[in-house]
C-alpha cells in the first residue's frame, strides 16, 4: 500500500475537518478524504454558525484549539450576541459568515496543520481485517491504510434530494452521493435510520427592493468566538425581514399536496424546530404571518440565504409564492429550495469516544449519527478525531461528559438515548446549564486539551494569561469591602443587615456591574473587560453554584461506577423485557449513564447494582 | 428506622439521649426537643466501615405506631442533618463502599419493582385520596410552566415566542404553587382522620352490619336496633387489626326502590364508601340472603344470623362465605382470623404507610418552595426561574412521574411554531 496514515477521515465538511485537524494536533499521521479540495468548509444551508447552544459548542471547539470559533471569526459579516439582556449562562454568540472567506479560512486551516495531508477522491468502503478497520477503499481503485477511521458523510450517504416530485440522487446541489459506505455499514449489522432535512431557495439580492424592509444590524462591538481572537476585522453588513403573507399562505395552501413531505414520497423524519414553510403554515393554521430573514451569503457575492422558508415543492410553486414576500415582488430566483433524505447510523451504535462498538478502529461524527448543524457536527468531530488518533497509537480514550460541556451533554444523549428526530443542541439540554457557560469554556475544557496534547502553545500561553488576570481580579473583587450602610451611601441598594459585603458579593446583585463599582473603587477601572465578565457571571451564579457543584459530584460518583461489559441484560431478573432490549442496545459503560436509559426505575437500577457487584466479584475472586 | 451516613451519630442528639456503645443494644427514652417523651425504644450504634452500607450508621427500633414513626420522621426531616432516604439508596450507598449484601439486595428489586405501581396507587390515596385526576393536571402544569421559560431561553429569537412566553409561566407558576399549597393543608388533615386501610361492611337492611361493627370494634361504635334502615349514615370506627390500624365503616343497608330521600342519600354515602373500600365485606342476613348483588366484588361474604336457622357449619355456604352469629358468637372467631389473614396480606408492602405518606408530602412541600424560588428569581433573570424549576420538578418526579427535556420540547414545538 503507497500510503500509511494512524487515521484517515473521510469527509471535509465541519466534522471531518475538526475531526483531522483534532488528530494532526495531537500528532497523528493524518489523511482527510475529500471529493475536492475546493469544497472544504463549504456551509451548505444557512450562511450563520452559533446561536443558543450551539454558540457554546463553538467556544468549547475553539478551547479544546479546534478551528469553528477562528475560522469564523476571520469570515464573520454580521456578529450578534443571542439573549444579551438575559444571563450569561443563556447567553449564545452567533455570526453570519461570508461562505467563501469562510471556505477559504478553512481551506488555508487545513493546509497549515502539519501531520495533515488532504487528498480528494470518493471513498468506496473501508478496508477491513479480522473485524477490525485496516483503511479506506476509494471508487478509483487506490487504498489509502490507516488504523483507525472517521466517517463523516454529512448527508451524503445515499442522499436523494426531493424538489417537488422530482428525486435526483446527491449529497448537495450538484455533488453525487455516496451509496457503497451505506450499504457496507448495513452488513456489518449497524443499526440505520433515514432522515430528513431541507434548505431554502438562493435569491439574487441585486434584485431584491432592499429599501422597503426592516434591517436587522449586528452588534456595535463584535464579540469573537475564539478566545484567541483580539477584535474583528472583516467589514459588517446588515440583514433585512420581510415575512408571508396572506397571499404566499394561500399559494401554499393549494399547492401542498404537490410538496413530498405530504405526498407521502418522503419516508425520512425531519427536525421539529426546522419545519419547513409548508409544515409551518400547515401546522400553524391560525398564524397569518411568519418572518423571513434576509441573509446576505457573501461580501462580493450577490446571493441572499432567505432564512425561514425552507422548502422542498415544485419550483414554479415556490417561484410563486416567494414573490409575494413584501420587497421581493421581482426578486430572481438563483437556485430552488429542496427537501434531502440521508441514511444514518443509529448513534447507540457508539461509544462515548464515538467510536462504533461493534468495529474497531471505526468512528463517526456528525450528521451519519443523527444530528444537524454545523456545531454539533464539528464538536463530534473534534471528539472523534482526538480518540481515533488515540486509539491508533493504543492510547485510553479520552471523554467528556455531561459535566464538562455540551459537547459531552450531546455526545452522552446521542449514545444513550437514541435520535427520533436529527438532534440539535439546545441549552435546556444541559442540567448543569449555571455553570457550562459560553464564558467560561477554556475554564472548563483547555486544561483537558492541554492534557490530551490538543492544545498548541499559542492558545496555551494565552489561556494562562487569562486565567492569572481573572485570579487576581478575583482577589481584588474580595479584598474589597462595604458596610451595607456605606453600600447604600454609594448607591446601592442593598439590605441594611449591618453586614459587610465584598465587592464580589456586590456583584450578584442583578443590577450591579464591574463598572458601577468601579466608581466607588477606581481600582476595579483597570480591569480588562473580558477579566470582569467571568468574574461578574461567577458572582451572580455563586449562589447556585454549590448545589450545583454538590450535583456534578453526585453525578460523577455515579460515572465512575463501571458496568462489566460482559453484563448479560436477558439473565438479570427483575427487569422488563422492554428495558433489557434497551440496555441490551445501549449498554452502557457506567452506572450513570444507565439510569439516563429511556424507562430506567430505582427498583431496575437496584437490580443492575446487585448484578454488577455479583460480577465484579467473581472477577476479584 | 435506619440512618446512615457520616452524621449518624447526630441522631442520638436529636432524641437527647447519649450515644450507645458500638453495637450494643441498649434501651434509650427518646424524647422530642421540647423535652416530652417520644418512645422507649431499643437503639444501636454501628460504626463504619463494618455495616450495611460501610458507612456509620444508627438504628432506633421504635414501636410500631404510626404516631410515633411519625413524629420521628418529622423531627428527622426538620433537622437539617438529615433527608429522608430515596428508594434504593441505601443500597445505592453499600454498592458505593463496596458493601452491598448480594442476599439482601437481590429480592428487593423484585419486590420494588412487583409493588412500585401499587404502592404509587397507595401513596396517593394515603396522601390525598384518589386524585390521579389532580396528579395529571399537576403534571401538565410542570411541563407547561418549564417548558414556557425554557422556550422564552432557547427560541427568544422567534417572533412566535417573544417576552410573553415568561409572562404566562408566572401564572402557571402561581397556579401550581396555590394548588401545592391547598394539597398541603389537606393531606394534612387527611393524615389526621385516615390511617390504614379501609374496611367497609355493606349489604341489605337489617343484615347485622352495625353489630358485626361493634364486636369488631370491641364497643359500641354504631347504633343497633333491630329496625331496618337505623344505620342512614356511614359511620367510621379507628380498629388494630393484625397490628395494622384501620378504618372499619358500617355503612347505610342497600336495597332497590326505595322513595325516601334521607334513605337514598344515606345509599349514595354507601356506595361511595365501597367505591373506596380497600377491603369489601359483603353481609346478608341468612333469611334475606341473594336479594341484593354487591356493586363490586367482595373480598369476604358473611352471612349473618345464623342463629336464626338450624344446622348451619363452617362451610355451609362454600367457600369464602362466612357465617356467623353476633348474638351466640357462632363463626366470629373464624371470620376475624380471615379478616386478619387478608389484612396482613393488603398491608404488606415495601415501604411502612406512614413513610409513603410522608415521602409524598415532602416531594410537594418541597417541589413548593423551589416554585416559591422560581416565583422569586423572575426578576433575576430566566434561567435562575428555570433552575428552581427544574428541582421542583425533579423533587415532585415521585408524584408526577419523571419529566424530562422531551417533554418539554414536545410541548414547546407543538405550541409555539419554531424555526427561521
Amino acid at each position: 500500500m503507497p500510503h500509511m496514515f494512524d487515521v484517515v477521515v473521510i469527509g471535509g465538511g465541519h466534522a471531518g475537518c475538526e475531526a483531522a485537524a483534532a488528530s494532526a494536533r495531537t500528532g497523528a499521521r493524518t489523511a482527510l478524504l475529500t471529493h475536492r479540495f475546493a469544497t472544504i468548509g463549504e456551509m451548505s444551508c444557512n450562511p450563520a454558525i452559533g446561536g443558543l447552544g450551539k454558540g457554546h459548542l463553538v467556544r468549547e471547539i475553539d478551547a479544546l484549539d479546534g478551528l469553528m470559533g477562528r475560522v469564523t471569526d476571520a469570515a464573520g459579516i454580521q456578529f450578534r450576541m443571542l439573549n444579551r439582556s438575559k444571563g450569561p449562562a443563556v447567553r449564545g454568540p452567533r455570526a453570519q459568515a461570508d461562505r467563501k472567506l469562510y471556505r477559504h479560512a478553512m481551506q488555508a486551516a487545513m493546509t497549515a496543520q502539519v501531520n495533515l495531508s488532504v487528498i480528494e477522491g470518493a471513498a468506496h468502503g473501508f478496508l477491513l481485517l479480522n473485524g477490525r478497520v485496516t483503511g479506506v477503499a476509494l471508487e478509483d481503485g487506490r487504498e489509502i491504510a490507516g488504523r483507525s477511521v472517521v466517517l463523516t458523510t454529512g448527508t451524503f450517504l445515499n442522499g436523494l434530494i426531493h424538489i417537488g416530485d422530482r428525486k435526483i440522487p446527491a449529497g448537495r446541489v450538484g455533488e453525487p452521493p455516496t451509496r457503497g459506505l451505506s450499504g457496507q455499514l448495513m452488513s456489518l449489522g449497524l443499526a440505520m435510520g433515514r432522515l430528513k432535512t431541507g434548505t431554502p431557495a438562493r435569491l439574487d439580492g441585486k434584485t431584491i427592493h432592499w429599501q422597503m424592509l426592516e434591517e436587522q444590524r449586528g452588534d456595535d462591538t463584535p464579540e469573537p468566538f475564539s478566545f484567541l481572537t483580539h477584535s474583528i476585522s472583516t467589514p459588517q453588513i446588515s440583514c433585512h425581514i420581510t415575512h408571508t403573507t396572506a397571499e404566499t399562505h394561500r399559494i401554499i395552501a393549494d399547492n401542498i399536496g404537490r410538496s413530498p413531505l405530504y405526498s407521502g414520497q418522503i419516508e425520512g423524519v425531519g427536525p421539529r424546530y426546522c419545519p419547513s414553510i409548508e409544515d409551518k403554515i400547515h401546522r400553524f393554521a391560525d398564524k397569518s404571518s411568519h418572518q423571513v430573514f434576509l441573509e446576505p451569503e457573501g461580501l462580493d457575492d450577490d446571493t441572499v440565504y432567505p432564512n425561514g422558508i425552507s422548502t422542498s415543492l415544485p419550483e414554479d410553486v415556490q417561484d410563486a409564492f416567494i414573490r409575494t414576500l413584501p420587497g421581493l415582488a421581482e426578486v430572481r430566483i438563483l437556485r430552488p429550495g429542496y427537501a434531502i433524505e440521508y441514511d444514518h447510523v443509529d448513534p447507540r451504535e457508539l461509544d462515548h469516544a464515538l467510536a462504533v462498538k461493534r468495529i474497531p478502529g471505526l468512528f463517526l461524527a456528525g450528521q451519519i449519527n443523527g444530528t444537524t448543524g454545523y456545531e454539533e457536527a464539528a464538536a463530534q468531530g473534534l471528539v472523534a478525531g482526538l480518540n481515533a488518533a488515540r486509539a491508533a497509537a493504543g492510547l485510553d480514550s479520552i471523554l467528556f461528559d455531561r459535566a464538562d460541556g455540551y459537547l459531552g451533554v450531546m455526545i452522552d444523549d446521542l449514545v444513550t438515548r437514541g435520535v427520533s428526530e436529527p438532534y440539535r443542541m439546545f441549552t435546556s439540554r444541559a442540567e448543569y446549564r449555571l455553570s457550562l457557560r459560553a464564558d467560561n469554556a477554556d475554564e472548563r475544557l483547555t486544561p483537558k486539551g492541554l492534557a490530551a496534547g490538543l492544545v498548541g502553545q499559542e492558545r496555551q500561553s494565552a489561556f494562562e494569561a487569562r486565567l492569572n488576570a481573572i485570579s487576581r481580579g478575583r482577589a481584588l473583587m474580595s479584598s474589597l469591602s462595604l458596610s451595607s450602610s456605606a453600600a447604600l451611601k454609594a448607591g446601592l441598594k442593598v439590605n441594611q443587615d449591618g453586614q459587610v459585603r465584598t465587592a464580589f458579593q456586590l456583584l450578584a446583585m442583578p443590577e450591579v456591574t464591574t463598572e458601577r463599582l468601579g466608581m466607588i473603587w477606581p481600582s476595579l477601572r483597570e480591569l480588562p473587560p473580558m477579566v470582569c465578565a467571568a468574574i461578574e457571571a461567577d458572582a451572580l451564579y455563586a449562589g447556585y453554584a454549590d448545589r450545583q457543584s454538590r450535583e456534578i459530584a453526585r453525578f460523577r460518583a455515579d460515572d465512575q461506577e463501571q458496568i462489566p461489559l460482559n453484563l448479560d441484560y436477558f439473565a438479570l431478573p427483575g427487569l422488563s423485557m422492554e428495558l433489557r432490549q434497551k440496555l441490551s442496545k445501549v449498554r452502557p459503560v457506567t452506572l450513570g449513564q444507565a439510569t439516563r436509559v429511556d424507562g430506567m426505575t430505582p427498583a431496575a437500577l437496584t437490580c443492575l447494582l446487585s448484578a454488577i457487584a455479583k460480577l465484579t466479584e467473581r472477577k476479584a475472586g | 428506622m435506619r440512618v446512615s451516613g457520616p452524621d449518624a451519630t447526630a441522631v442520638f442528639d436529636l432524641f437527647g439521649v447519649a450515644r450507645p456503645t458500638p453495637r450494643l443494644a441498649s434501651v434509650r427514652r427518646l424524647k422530642t426537643p421540647d423535652g416530652r417523651v417520644l418512645d422507649e425504644a431499643l437503639v444501636l450504634w454501628l460504626p463504619g466501615p463494618g455495616t450495611a452500607t460501610g458507612e456509620d450508621m444508627a438504628e432506633l427500633h421504635l414501636h410500631g405506631s404510626p404516631a410515633i414513626v411519625g413524629r420521628a420522621l418529622e423531627l428527622l426531616q426538620a433537622s437539617p442533618s438529615f433527608a429522608l432516604a430515596e428508594r434504593g439508596e441505601f443500597s445505592r450507598r453499600a454498592f458505593h463502599n463496596n458493601r452491598l449484601d448480594l442476599l439482601q439486595v437481590e429480592g428487593l428489586a423484585d419486590v420494588m419493582e412487583a409493588e412500585s405501581e401499587g404502592q404509587r396507587r397507595l401513596a396517593m390515596r394515603q396522601f390525598l385520596g384518589d386524585a390521579s385526576a389532580l396528579y395529571e393536571t399537576w403534571r401538565s402544569d410542570m411541563v407547561r410552566a418549564l417548558s414556557l421559560v425554557e422556550a422564552a431561553i432557547d427560541f427568544s429569537e422567534e417572533d412566535d415566542v417573544a417576552e410573553r412566553a415568561g409572562q404566562e409561566a408566572i401564572v402557571v407558576i402561581d397556579r401550581l404553587c396555590e394548588a401545592f399549597g391547598r394539597a398541603l393543608d389537606q393531606s394534612e388533615k387527611a393524615a389526621q382522620v385516615r390511617r390504614g386501610l379501609r374496611v367497609v361492611l355493606a349489604g341489605p337492611p337489617n343484615a347485622g352490619k352495625s353489630s358485626l361493627v361493634n364486636w369488631l370494634a370491641g364497643r359500641d361504635a354504631a347504633i343497633v336496633s333491630p329496625l331496618a334502615g337505623t344505620t342512614r349514615d356511614v359511620v367510621e370506627a379507628p380498629v388494630v387489626l393484625a397490628g395494622v390500624p384501620l378504618l372499619i365503616s358500617d355503612t347505610a343497608g342497600l336495597r332497590n326502590g326505595t322513595e325516601d330521600d334521607i334513605e337514598r342519600e344515606g345509599m349514595r354515602r354507601t356506595l361511595k364508601a365501597v367505591g373506596d373500600a380497600d377491603v369489601l365485606v359483603w353481609l346478608e342476613a341468612v333469611d334475606d340472603a341473594g336479594e341484593m348483588a354487591p356493586p363490586r366484588a367482595p373480598a369476604l361474604r358473611v352471612r349473618s344470623k345464623i342463629d336464626l336457622v338450624h344446622g348451619v357449619s363452617g362451610h355451609t355456604f362454600g367457600d369464602g362465605v362466612w357465617p356467623v352469629s353476633v348474638k351466640t358468637g357462632a363463626g366470629l372467631q373464624a371470620f376475624k382470623d380471615a379478616l386478619e389473614e387478608l389484612i396482613r396480606e393488603r398491608n404488606h408492602v415495601g415501604e411502612d404507610a406512614v413513610v409513603v405518606r410522608l415521602r409524598h408530602r415532602l416531594a410537594v412541600a418541597s417541589a413548593l418552595d423551589s416554585l416559591r424560588c422560581a416565583r422569586g428569581a423572575a426578576t433575576q433573570g430566566l434561567e435562575f426561574m428555570a433552575e428552581d424549576m427544574r428541582k421542583a420538578v425533579a423533587s415532585l418526579s415521585g408524584v408526577t412521574g419523571r419529566i424530562d427535556v422531551e417533554d418539554l420540547l414536545g410541548e414547546i414545538f407543538s405550541s409555539f411554531c419554531i424555526g427561521k
